[in-house]
């Protein structure tokens, strides 16, 4: 998220495309808090729900056809001249000129240049800036350059009219108009607008082309950086932010820094070389870097051994081991063991029968978890015969987090401490207790081993404190956060940092191996005074004030306790605020300066200014926003796989033919092909999958369901899994509400019961009647036992094993089924 | 339903006090009175709900290391102190009989589990790691150009989670799986 629960009140119109009532429910209180100041609320979802009960407009949109909405609101925007232009022209690349040779699907039939069709890939070369001289972009400020990103974006979007906006996603012309010219109206320095989303817009095959027409469309009205305004960006889990930061994924390392690839990256230098940029702040990537490998190797790294960088395992390829690679290569026999720890794939992934079967291939399973998951009783799972599996299951009890101490970052980038209240009952294990005796006993195995290939392993530290088996976590954070590991002096010899004291800010991580952090952005949740003293930021609980509604004394929000990203965009081109009403950060050319040479002027106001503090708005760079990127500024023509520009297409399985293009589906979307029929898809329109489905959760259930089926204060609230459907398809197929229904696909079937509802209305897609329905997937074969309704079958065996191209998400918001009365 | 409110306040030691969002008739007095009851002498822990991201400062009431209540921390300057029904009943994740609290263990082809004690669960968890690394470990290999090159990397191992974990406990996985040489490597933040 760019910004703040809290700043949400600020907000002229929201434009909530995801549900925000029922999924972020406590969240919510800002948007209503909006509403009373006079703020209007848009919602766009295909069903009516509580978000919509509290919004002046509800928009329903066929699921899959975000893009031609918010490129309708692009083009309505361009051509009704209504977007920021100030802003426009210098905080984004708008004013970009681009490679004459570089053609957008306007001119290609729905492909951009270099499509390769037997490999379903791009070729890249022509997406790009057109140098000047001395190797900068060249800009033309008028914008009226017709290789100039904002020529391009206005062409490219033109095919983006209300009447097309009308056909393809159902949403009728004087609606979409009515939408448009309301949040158009946060154009402009008095106004400003947000937007929300989650896992609506990502769960598709251009799951990522649709947060960047998200975030163009924000761009174009000038609201990212500014009060009111930004992305807010709504995570499911409590530590999907944190886990993520800390990279639990498979193509990084913790705090963004590429995970290193084979090919690419030989050794330390070369992965430096080519993933350090010229311009914005990943300029400082290599000390990031070397202090990671210090963190992770400790004394093992150092300048003569590339800080251990060649113990770092390289990927293959940059198309491997993603969720859903796991379960295509564990069903392969690829991958023989598996730990699943806090997460549940028997139920929660896609193409959940797949997970199942795959995880019954494997040789051994561990489950770390408070509950006994579907995953954990793989086993057992409906349609095995226990006999067959030859599985070893190993399950290990976990702590929630009330029995732990530990800190997890909310959805607004915020770091909160919690405390352990109580010991975990019997042999139950935190996580971190896991992880750590697990580590003894293998550097114990390993201890004798001569082997260069386990020395980094052997090097690595797993001990925090004086107990080794309950690991202080207060250490790990500062670990994390990051420390000295000499002494580091000034160049008068004085001591800066003490070896083994904590640094205060990422400016302070060197690339000499003087510092370890084990993920930068978080630098700062741990302060040290030099006599030792640690302060963990993270448990500061002073709340907000009069002076101080962004609250910055509680918690720890990264990067350096910023509560709003970009906030020099606050200010106009002078460093002023673009409005009274709407001022965060500003100039102050009278405020004391930075030493040595103490020259008056400094960015002041509400938040920490996301920028050098002392750096002058007419001085060079001074006027540019967007410090992670290279070029400092927005960008409108962006770098992902799939193209500069979003673009419509149709999810992999859809009903209709893509009106926009020729080009049906993301020509570089990633189809897995499994065996034994595994993974079927649908034809276009095929009649015996005729409906949308999508699928979604409640306020009452959470996620695959491990933290609320087996909760009976959580079971008892829902009588029983359901599938929501209209009236009018329920008329047509002779449905009552409440009876059971079977709803299938290609994949796999599952028996529901009906709830008609009227929150569901059937589309009119070019003429033609679409029926939607949609149904809740926390259900699975395991609950409370006298609750039977907290037991259901899995929604997550109808989806597909189909992924987003640039990080392989899958397309459960969007594919087809067929609904049939009674269960057959 | 065979479950009688009896048998609830059995499954959770106490009722939920956090009061949800939505509400319509006010318990707020009925409600604050009973806490005040049932809190007397216990000790509050600054707690954050585990449930989704938007991170509600939560108050964990304990005595004698038993969880008595759990509600949401007024101070919150994100929250104000509100939680919504799964906050509210965040108490049942601790307090709750269908909770293992032993290690178990499932055999090949057998039908049940069975209690083992966590040394030797340890024990053998670290065996099954140690075995399949040292038989699948892919010390070097061609390149795209067929160059021999280091890659240190174990493909038969695959880590799965979490989002429900701390961050220190998601940097002690990562370092763990990185340090093996485990590539297989993601979480919930990917579907």
């Amino acid at each position: 998220m760019t910004t703040n629960l809290i700043d949400i009140q600020n907000t002229d119109v929201i434009m909530i495309t995801s549900n925000m009532a029922e999924n972020h429910p406590v969240g919510f209180q800002w948007v209503m808090k909006a509403k009373e100041h006079g703020a209007k609320i848009i919602h766009v979802d295909p069903r009516f729900t509580r978000t919509s009960a509290a919004a002046d407009i509800h928009v329903p949109l066929r699921s899959g056809t975000n893009i031609a909405f918010f490129g309708g609101l692009m083009n309505y925007a361009i051509q009704k001249n209504l977007y920021f232009k100030d802003y426009v022209v210098h905080y984004t690349n708008a004013s970009f000129l681009i490679d004459p040779a570089f053609k957008t699907p306007t001119d290609l039939a729905g492909l951009f240049t270099g499509y390769d069709e037997a490999k379903r890939t791009y070729d890249r070369s022509s997406w790009k800036y057109q140098l000047d001289g001395e190797g900068n972009p060249k800009r033309d400020l008028t914008l009226r350059d017709p290789q100039s990103v904002f020529q391009l974006l206005k062409r490219h979007y033109s095919r983006y009219t209300p009447e097309m906006v009308e056909r393809v996603c159902g949403i009728p012309k004087a609606k979409f108009e009515e939408v448009a010219q309301l949040f158009c109206s946060t154009s402009g320095p008095e106004k400003t607008g947000t937007v929300t989303y989650a896992l609506n817009l990502t769960q598709h095959t251009n799951g990522v082309e649709n947060i960047r027409a998200l975030c163009m469309l924000q761009l174009m009205l000038g609201n990212i950086g500014r009060p009111g305004g930004g992305i807010v960006a709504l995570r499911g889990h409590a530590n999907v932010q944190g886990a993520t930061d800390l990279e639990l994924l498979y193509h990084e390392l913790p705090g963004y820094l590429p995970m290193p690839l084979r090919d690419a990256h030989p050794d330390l230098k070369t992965y430096l070389e080519k993933e350090t940029p010229k311009g914005g702040y990943w300029v400082n990537r290599p000390k990031f870097m070397v202090s990671l490998l210090k963190a992770f190797y400790g004394d093992g790294a150092h300048a003569g051994n590339e800080f251990g960088y060649q113990w770092l395992p390289k990927r293959a390829s940059a198309d491997a081991y993603s969720h859903q690679h796991i379960f295509a290569d564990m069903y392969a026999g690829k991958i023989k063991g598996f730990l699943a720890d806090g997460q549940n794939p028997a139920v929660g992934g896609p193409n959940a029968k797949l997970a199942r079967a795959a995880m019954q291939k494997l040789d051994w399973l561990v489950v770390v978890d408070i509950f006994l998951t579907e995953t954990a009783e793989v086993w057992k799972a409906p349609g095995s015969n226990p006999k067959d599996i030859q599985t070893e299951v190993f399950f290990v009890p976990a702590a929630p987090a009330a029995e732990k101490d530990g800190s997890l970052t909310n959805t607004m980038r915020l770091i909160q401490w919690h405390e352990a209240a109580v010991k975990p009952p019997g042999d139950v294990q935190t996580d971190a207790q896991f992880f750590c005796t697990l580590a003894h006993r293998l550097q114990k195995m390993y201890a004798a081993s001569k082997k260069e290939r386990d020395k980094g392993f052997l090097a690595a530290n797993f001990t925090y404190g004086d107990k080794p088996d309950h690991p202080d976590m207060v250490q790990v954070l500062k670990e994390i956060n990051g420390f000295a590991t000499a002494d580091i002096t000034d160049k008068d010899g004085k001591v800066l940092f003490k070896k083994g004291q904590a640094v205060p800010s990422f400016a302070a991580l060197t690339d000499d191996g003087k510092t370890a952090s084990g993920c930068w952005i978080y630098t700062g949740v741990i302060n040290e005074t030099p006599d030792g003293k640690l302060v963990n930021k993270a448990a500061g609980r002073k709340p907000a004030d009069a002076n101080d509604y962004l609250a910055h004394g509680w918690g720890f929000a990264w990067p350096a306790n910023r509560r709003i990203l970009y906030n020099r965009a606050a200010a106009d081109l002078q460093g002023k605020p673009w409005s009274e009403r709407k001022k965060l950060i500003w100039w102050d050319p009278a405020a004391p300066g930075q030493k040595p040479d103490d020259k008056p002027g400094k960015w002041v106001g509400l938040d920490v200014p996301d920028f050098n503090a002392f750096l002058a708005p007419d001085a060079k760079n001074g006027d540019k926003p967007f410090i992670m990127r290279a070029d400092l500024v927005g960008g409108f023509f962006g770098p992902l796989n799939d193209g500069p520009f979003p673009e419509h297409y149709e999810p992999v399985e859809s009903p209709t033919k893509n009106l926009l293009s020729k080009q049906q589906i993301n020509p570089v979307a990633k189809i897995w092909k499994i065996a034994d029929q595994r993974n079927e898809l649908a034809p276009v329109g095929s009649p015996d999958f005729p409906y949308v489905i999508t699928t979604y959760r409640l306020t009452e259930h959470h996620l695959s369901g491990v933290m609320s089926r087996y909760l009976p204060m959580l079971a008892e609230l829902h009588y029983a899994h359901f599938a929501e459907i209209s009236h009018e398809l329920a008329k047509q197929l002779g449905i009552e509400n409440g009876e059971k229904v079977t709803v299938s696909s290609p994949r796999g079937k599952v028996h529901l019961t009906a709830m008609v509802t009227h929150r569901l209305k059937p589309f009119v897609i070019d003429g033609k009647t679409v029926h939607q329905i949609g149904v809740p997937w926390h259900w699975g074969w395991k609950g409370v036992p006298e609750l039977p309704g907290s037991m259901g079958d899995i929604t997550n065996d109808l989806s597909a094993t189909v992924g987003d191209p640039n990080v392989y998400i899958q397309e459960t918001k969007a594919f087809v089924c067929n609904l049939k009365k009674g269960v057959v | 339903m065979s479950l009688s409110r009896r048998d609830f306040l059995k499954y959770g030691g106490a009722t939920a006090s956090g009061v949800a969002v939505g509400v319509g008739v006010d318990l707020a007095p009925v409600e604050a009175a009973a806490v005040s009851l049932r809190i007397k002498e216990a000790k509050a822990f600054a707690g954050v709900c585990p449930y989704c991201a938007v991170g509600c400062g939560q108050l964990i009431y304990a005595k004698d290391d038993k969880i008595i209540d759990i509600e949401g921390n007024p101070d919150t300057p994100h929250t104000l102190g509100r939680l919504c029904p799964k906050g509210a009943a965040t108490i049942q994740l601790s307090n709750n009989p269908l909770r293992p609290t032993k290690a178990l263990y499932r055999a090949p082809g057998s039908d049940k589990w069975e209690e083992k004690p966590l040394a030797w669960m340890y024990e053998e968890i670290a065996k099954r790691y140690y075995d399949t690394r040292e038989k699948h470990f892919v010390e070097r290999e061609k390149d795209k150009d067929g160059k021999d090159v280091v890659v240190n990397r174990l493909d038969a191992i695959a880590s799965l989670g979490s989002a429900c974990i701390d961050n220190e406990e998601c940097y002690l996985l990562s370092k763990l799986n990185r340090t093996l040489g485990i590539v297989y490597h993601e979480h919930q933040a990917r579907v």
